[in-house]
């Protein structure tokens, strides 16, 4: 680290800005953010500040510049992907202190929140509206509006709703410089903004054109009328072919889950939803819009799974069953700690059509480096989530569940498809880019990524091959006896 | 790096695979925004000490001591790690290996130790308050004696059972029930009430007398030891009867009484007779029937406030709800963050003053924005802290109520 500063004076110069309870730079506290939910790789940030606005936050920054420092924009550290990983220390701003809906404007069909804001709070505060927050990461419940941004956020309803970028309007951003710029649409603007999209430009980012300190968020109408089917398969091939006849039905179904045997049973373990535990793979299917419609829709989708030999359609009674339901897909990465101390959670894309052909290659996968590997994902758009089994404590397994995601993501690329859906490349999936991109292609981000961060302080050593890497690549830390 | 002793269940706290889901249902996390106080951060800092990484030394320790022990997380994780456990292991170890300050020492000993599990000790504790408040001396008293003054209800109501009592209505059969020791000595009017509702829905109520304190807040505070053998007291008290239950009306014993078999599942002389205790108990809500409530003619607002130990601890949040719901009809609002720890906690709000008086503004300016005039909860720590907040923000129109005595007024005795 190229830091000119010794830490008790950055500790101190931080503290100016921030206040004592602010700054963190005892190494057993730093310990805790040297990951966040990617385990594979861990470093300690040099500092973590906790700031409560945006004037804050740009006053790190400049000190950061004037230190030539990394700096690490982090909200709720779930990120998968290792996004908020401090590769070569750095002071990590941690916006959780900057977490309010500021406003709720049902007339405009508006909020404005801080960037810590978790996800899930602006529904809760539009929802007496009649309104809500359309995105919805399965981590909602505690990832914030600027992790959103950050990786341009979906989740299963992006399927109709569309992703981040179709419902951030505009957001405040701390330059790598220090000065503060709005991008899109202002709080009080009209919809529409001239020139270049520099806010779209900036969802996706990573974090690394600079930090998001507020955001104007759309909020749209909560559909009348929902219809949550939960499709039963006696295999993967057979919900796969359900999926793409739904989508070639013309039918946009709100969202389109599938989840296989092995996540239907930790699920079951965990919730006692009722899924059938001998079911190769279950479809969740929510249609929502006018009731007319709606229904017509689910005549057609029942007749659709049933031809696909589904062995049982169950429409969910009433909003509890429903709200039950989601609950179960959500929560299935957490619930995975009842299969495995560890996990990592892979992030591909591939042609709808091809769905059954990644699902056996995933099966051959791991029955090669003998390691389980269950499946949930959004089918609907062909975003497949494998959940790669492994125990940290044996490193033999660490190194074949790395391969065996790379196999994984190498086929994605094969046929046709991305090394990510919405879960960001971050320190994880770096050697993919140049697979999946060319030399060109990645020049031409990384002169985008120069136009906001000449010097390459924010977020470093993320996106990009050539990056440097954790010196120890996981498991010596949490060794366990 | 040396491995220190194996105080953690390790499959146990591997089941925690960081996914974060936890954080924003933690209060200290909401409060601090400081991942050092999320259970996630916790739980890291236990495996990080388990492992030798840090040592049991003062800024781990800060984060662990912290910890209300709410259990919110626990609700919220999918992975169902059982943080309480966790807790209470590190807690155990800090306490054997950490040396705390000395006003932290004398405060934890007098209170956790030596005051509240014993009724009588904590009946003459309390006896200079009586004299203080009819003196208004409380401005000579120091900040934290003072602050742990005004936590005390304006008017002590003490009482016991009766060993017992009979069925109002033609018996169903007979229950055991569990006095607690701050209950007898604050709330006795509350366990009156709980045995007259239990009376009449047709039970029996049996007080043994041989029984004292849970060990709560012995095993919130590290002390398993001591935790384990209330428990062997109390199991033997109320063994040599046929009953249907054990009831508790107090959510925090409640927690810690239906844990005795994990408590004591290392003892082979006691393990089975703790499963056979624990799967007895109840709480006083479980119990209570309903259907046998009609609604009042009041025309208060009510609202619930979720005890963590009722709804975190033991997944009970609708049984009470129904009830409060069945007297007050459409004239019950929900509370916001109504599962959101009010900063009472055990002894809490005693050794942790600072976060308990933020959380209790925040459960306070919850309460008082619903425009209720009664909220209702289910154990007396979260009583005396509601009490307490709503005095200190002048909002003398809103009562704090336990639900037994909720459910019991208007009631007419020949039911």
């Amino acid at each position: 680290m190229k830091s000119k500063a010794d830490k008790k004076d950055l500790t101190r110069r931080l503290a100016e800005i921030v206040g004592d309870d602010a700054v963190l730079t005892d190494e057993q506290e730093l310990v805790v953010y040297e990951c966040d939910a990617y385990t594979l790789q861990k470093n300690l940030p040099t500092a973590v500040v906790l700031p409560k606005s945006a004037r804050e936050v740009a006053a790190i920054v400049r000190l950061c510049a004037d230190l030539d420092l990394p700096i690490i924009p982090r909200g709720a550290g779930t990120s998968l992907s290792g996004a908020v990983l401090a590769v070569d220390g750095g002071v990590m701003i941690a916006l959780t202190r900057m977490n309010r809906v500021l406003n709720v404007d049902p007339r405009n069909r508006r909020a404005l929140v801080e960037a810590g804001c978790v996800n899930a709070w602006i529904t809760r505060d539009a929802e007496k509206h009649g309104l809500f927050y359309a995105p919805d990461p399965s981590s909602q419940p505690a990832c914030t509006i600027g992790g959103n941004i950050a990786t341009n956020s979906g989740g299963p309803h992006t399927l109709k709703n569309g992703v981040t970028t179709n419902h951030v309007l505009g957001y405040e951003m701390v330059l790598p410089d220090g000065t503060v710029e709005w991008l899109g649409v202002e709080p009080n603007g009209g919809e529409e903004v001239g020139g270049y999209d520099l806010r779209g430009a900036g969802i996706g980012s990573e974090g690394m054109f600079g930090v998001v300190t507020r955001a104007l968020v759309r909020l749209s109408k909560t559909p009348p009328a929902f219809k949550t089917f939960l499709g039963v398969f006696a295999s993967v091939e057979q919900a796969s072919r359900a999926v793409s006849d739904i989508i070639a039905a013309g039918i946009v179904p709100a969202a389109l889950e599938m989840m296989d045997q092995l996540i239907t049973q930790a699920l079951e373990e965990a919730y006692r939803f009722g899924f059938p535990l001998d079911a190769g793979a279950v479809l969740i299917v929510e249609l929502d819009g006018l009731a007319n419609g709606v229904e017509q829709q689910a005549r057609q989708v029942d007749e659709i799974c049933r031809q696909n030999k589904a062995s049982e359609v169950r429409l969910a009674r009433d909003d509890a069953e429903r709200a039950a339901l989601w609950k179960c897909r959500k929560r299935a990465f957490g619930a995975i700690g009842r299969l495995s101390p560890n996990y990592v959670t892979q992030d591909g894309v591939v042609p709808r059509g091809k769905l059954p052909e990644i699902m056996r290659f995933i099966r051959t996968v791991s029955e090669r480096h003998d390691l389980r590997i269950p499946n949930v994902f959004h089918a609907g758009d062909g975003n497949i989530h494998p959940l790669i089994l492994y125990d940290e404590r044996d490193p033999a397994q660490v190194k074949r569940a790395l391969q065996a995601g790379d196999d994984i993501l190498g086929k994605c690329i094969e046929l046709g498809g991305s090394v990510t859906g919405e879960h960001g490349i971050g320190a994880e999936k770096i050697d993919f880019m140049s697979r999946q991109f060319t030399r060109d292609d990645l020049e031409a981000m990384q002169q985008l990524r120069r136009v906001f961060d000449p010097e390459k302080r924010c977020n470093p050593h993320k996106m990009f091959p050539g990056a440097k890497r954790c010196a120890e690549f996981t498991q010596k830390k949490q060794v366990a006896a | 790096m040396s491995a220190a002793a194996q105080f953690l269940d390790q499959a146990k706290a591997l089941s925690c695979v960081h996914c974060g889901l936890c954080l924003s249902y933690c209060p200290t996390y909401l409060e601090t925004g400081n991942e050092n106080d999320s259970p996630r951060g916790r739980i890291y800092l236990m495996r990080a000490i388990q492992s030798g990484q840090l040592g049991a030394e003062a800024a781990p320790v800060r984060h662990v001591d912290l910890c209300l022990g709410c259990r919110a997380c626990e609700t919220a994780c999918p992975s169902g790690v059982p943080y309480g456990t966790l807790l209470e292991q590190t807690r155990d170890y800090i306490e054997k290996n950490h040396r705390r300050g000395l006003f932290q020492r004398l405060l934890r000993w007098i209170v956790i130790e030596q005051v509240f599990p014993f009724p009588w000790r904590l009946r003459l504790a309390l006896l200079p308050v009586r004299v203080i408040r009819l003196l208004r001396l409380g401005f000579l008293m120091p900040r934290f004696a003072r602050e742990m003054m005004e936590l005390l209800p304006q008017r002590l109501a003490g009482g016991k059972l009766p060993a017992e009592r009979l069925a109002k209505r033609p018996a169903k059969g007979q229950v055991g029930f569990v006095e607690g020791c701050v209950m007898p000595v604050l709330f006795g009017n509350t366990n009156e009430s709980s045995a007259e509702l239990l009376q009449r829905q047709g039970w029996d109520v049996i007080t043994p007398r041989g029984q004292g304190c849970c060990g709560a807040l012995y095993a919130h505070s590290g002390q398993l030891a001591k935790a384990r053998e209330c428990a062997r007291r109390n199991i033997a008290a109320f063994e040599g009867q046929a009953l249907d239950a054990i009831i508790i009306n107090a959510a925090g014993c409640g927690s810690t009484l239906v844990e005795y078999g994990e408590l004591l599942k290392d003892d082979p002389a006691w393990s089975e007779r703790a499963e056979a205790f624990s799967a007895k108990v109840e709480d006083l809500v479980t119990w209570l029937d309903e259907s046998r409530f009609a609604v009042s003619g009041s025309d208060e607002k009510v609202t619930y406030h979720d005890a963590c130990h009722l709804c975190h601890a033991q997944g009970i949040s609708a049984k009470p709800r129904a009830l409060v719901k069945a007297k007050s009809s459409d004239r019950f609002v929900e509370l916001a963050e109504s599962d959101l720890c009010c900063g009472s906690a055990g002894s809490y709000n005693l050794t942790e003053p600072e976060m308990a008086s933020r959380l209790q503004q925040r459960k306070v300016q919850h309460i008082i924005d619903s425009g209720a005039e009664v909220v209702v909860t289910t154990n007396p720590g979260c009583l005396l802290q509601i009490q307490s907040g709503l005095h200190k923000a002048g909002a003398h129109h809103v009562r704090a109520v336990h639900i037994a005595d909720y459910l019991l007024e208007g009631e007419s005795d020949d039911d």
